[in-house]
């Protein structure tokens, strides 16, 4: 017993780096009262380093502490995500006026960041439902708070509240399905419940009810509609970096869980010797894929209609991410390898042109003070470059080639054309169309309209230059050169306990 | 000896009743007492579920759940707090910056 722990605790070492680095921030933040920028110096070395071991990670596929969570080549892909992600979440802060007006309170926000980076290291590798339902509300509640940093500023508490109501009654959802499948299968480990459920008959009903309210769990997490009314409001009134952080990681980290959980108790084990339709082998006589089909089709198809009327960028990005969390539910329907691959890949490209768009709105609003589309208008000849950047950030979040997400739109058409989903690949086609002319609409107002008002060129500096860099060349080169996202994309979609 | 479906019927409908409340009462403490509701009716289905399979894992999870009810509440109040500051009012439909 006391070995098993200790060797759990040899594999647990990016998640204590974090735990650690939290209390270290906290007790620093308490000693160091008058030197407050140190904090996040720390917060940001403790992160860097259990990225790094997560790193070293790599290639192991292993239950630990008595198959709470797993360390395996999945996990590992969507920790260094997440790792990465809050590595340059905090470059930004660097830059973020919102986080640098309130400099008392700095302790807050970057210790707040790493325990909300631990919540999301121990989504991707939870296997129980106990440590998932515990890793989703760790993330969350430090997402709460973090939503309404700038307390001052009536829009972000208001964000933080809605934010809290919508996830407390999530988090009420699935815990009620997870209690009634806990009824069911008289299990809480994921391999038990697929062992259970494959021995024995289960009511079908209850098991349909159960299941359901769990998808609401994950839906709120990964902003799928009907589940994303707090997506628009807490990514407008929340400050950019959490908005950017919340868009990329939170999602991630929901994703990892979702297909973790589908994947593993719903498999056919038997079945998926003989074919692979095994996949949703568990749940005869009632098509999950397709509820999950419908559910990805309603997500892009509002994320991006409702884009369309939107004026604040921040907003306008916020049912741009929505729309995108549709896409890559299209690669959860499929959910054989291939599908789950393109998934991975659509992940990394995303972080990427993601984070670039939100980085580019937050620079333009630290010398504009807006976020407002208006306030964008002949921004292409105030400062080239910036637009530049922005209007190839688009260009890939849109999926148009030769950037990254076109490579990573492709590979999701390709794994749903393979497993016959024409229809839905169809849909999804037609809905990159219409977010075409959202994104041109920004571009349009940054190039072919004059400045109103000030026509100064704006500068900015070379470290904040150096950052945008950092996030243009991956989202231009992954789209010429992308065999290596591919190779890491398909050697990560490897779970423990599933051959 | 009370069957289990006694208890489950009864869970269900202090769960229905706690989304109701969450949907429909516009005073954000109340609505916190309604998301309360809905875990403690987690809390009954767990118990008896564990009692009819001879589990104890039920009865665990409900440790956790009232832990994690505890920080929810205790972070939702402190929301409310800092939204008061500002608005001078805990209605729902008064605070309403943020729309489409």
């Amino acid at each position: 017993m006391v070995e098993q722990t200790l060797h759990s605790l040899s594999q647990f070492l990016p998640e204590t780096t974090l735990t650690i680095t939290f209390c270290i921030s906290i007790l620093a933040g308490l000693i160091l009262r008058n030197k407050p920028k140190v904090i996040p110096v720390i917060s940001f070395a403790g992160i860097l380093l259990a990225t790094v071991f997560a790193v070293r990670q790599m290639g192991s596929s292993q239950a630990v502490f008595s198959g709470m969570i797993v360390v395996d080549p999945f996990a590992v892909f969507f920790k260094l995500l997440v790792g990465s992600t809050a590595v340059i979440i905090f470059l930004f802060s660097i830059y973020s006026q919102e986080v640098q007006s309130t400099l008392k309170r700095l302790v807050e926000y970057s210790s707040l960041l790493v325990a909300m980076t631990l919540g999301m290291f121990l989504m991707a590798g939870a296997v129980n439902l106990l440590m998932m339902v515990l890793a989703i509300e760790l993330t969350s509640l430090s997402s709460y708070i973090l939503a309404g940093y700038t307390k001052e500023a009536p829009d972000s508490s208001e964000a933080s509240l809605k934010y809290i109501i919508y996830g407390a009654l999530s988090t009420g959802l699935m815990l009620y399905g997870i209690s009634i499948l806990f009824g069911l299968t008289g299990a809480t480990d994921v391999y038990a419940i697929n062992r259970s459920l494959a021995a024995t008959s289960v009511n079908s009903v209850a098991l349909l009810i159960a299941v359901l309210l769990i998808i609401a769990g994950f839906g709120y997490k990964i902003s799928a509609v009907p589940f994303h009314f707090w997506t628009p409001d807490v990514y407008e009134g929340a400050p950019i970096t959490i908005t950017a952080f919340l868009s990329v990681a939170s999602k991630a980290a929901g994703f990892a869980m979702l297909i973790r959980f589908f994947k593993i108790s719903f498999i056919d084990f038997n079945l998926l010797a003989a074919h692979a339709g095994g996949v949703w082998g568990l749940l005869q006589g009632f098509e999950w894929n397709k509820i999950l089909a419908i559910l990805s089709v309603l997500t892009m198809t509002l994320g991006n209609l409702v884009a369309v009327w939107q004026n604040n960028l921040k907003r306008l990005l916020a049912y741009s991410s929505i729309a995108h969390a549709g896409y890559m539910l299209m690669g959860v329907v499929v959910l054989n390898d291939k599908g789950l691959a393109a998934v991975l890949v659509y992940f990394m490209v995303y972080l990427f042109m993601n984070l670039g768009a939100f980085y580019v709105v937050m620079l333009v609003a630290n010398k504009v003070g807006s976020e407002d589309i208006d306030s964008y208008k002949g921004l292409g000849y105030r400062s080239p470059f910036i637009s530049v950047a922005m209007v190839v950030f688009f260009i890939s979040l849109a999926g148009l080639p030769p950037t990254a997400g076109f490579i990573g739109k492709l590979f999701l058409f390709a794994a749903l054309l393979d497993a016959r989903w024409v229809w839905l690949a169809v849909v999804g086609a037609l809905n990159s169309v219409v977010s075409l002319y959202y994104y041109v609409r920004v571009v349009r107002n940054m190039f072919l309209r004059d400045p109103e008002g000030s026509t100064e060129p704006i500068r900015f500096s070379f470290p904040q230059m150096a950052i945008l860099l950092l996030l243009l060349v991956p989202t231009l080169l992954f789209g010429l050169f992308y065999s290596p996202i591919v190779e890491l994309a398909n050697a990560s979609v490897l779970m423990f306990g599933v051959r | 000896m009370v069957e289990i479906q006694s208890y489950l019927i009864l869970s269900a409908i202090t769960f229905i009743i706690g989304v109701v409340g969450v949907l429909a009462r516009r005073n954000a403490i109340i609505v916190f007492m309604s998301i309360e509701l809905m875990l403690n009716s987690v809390n009954l289905t767990l118990v008896a579920f564990s009692a009819y399979l001879g589990d104890t894992t039920g009865q665990m999870l409900v440790f956790f759940v009232m832990t994690v009810a505890a920080a929810e509440a205790a972070v939702g109040l402190a929301i409310v707090i800092a939204l008061f500051r500002n608005k001078q009012t805990v209605n729902i439909d008064d605070i309403n910056i943020l729309k489409w």
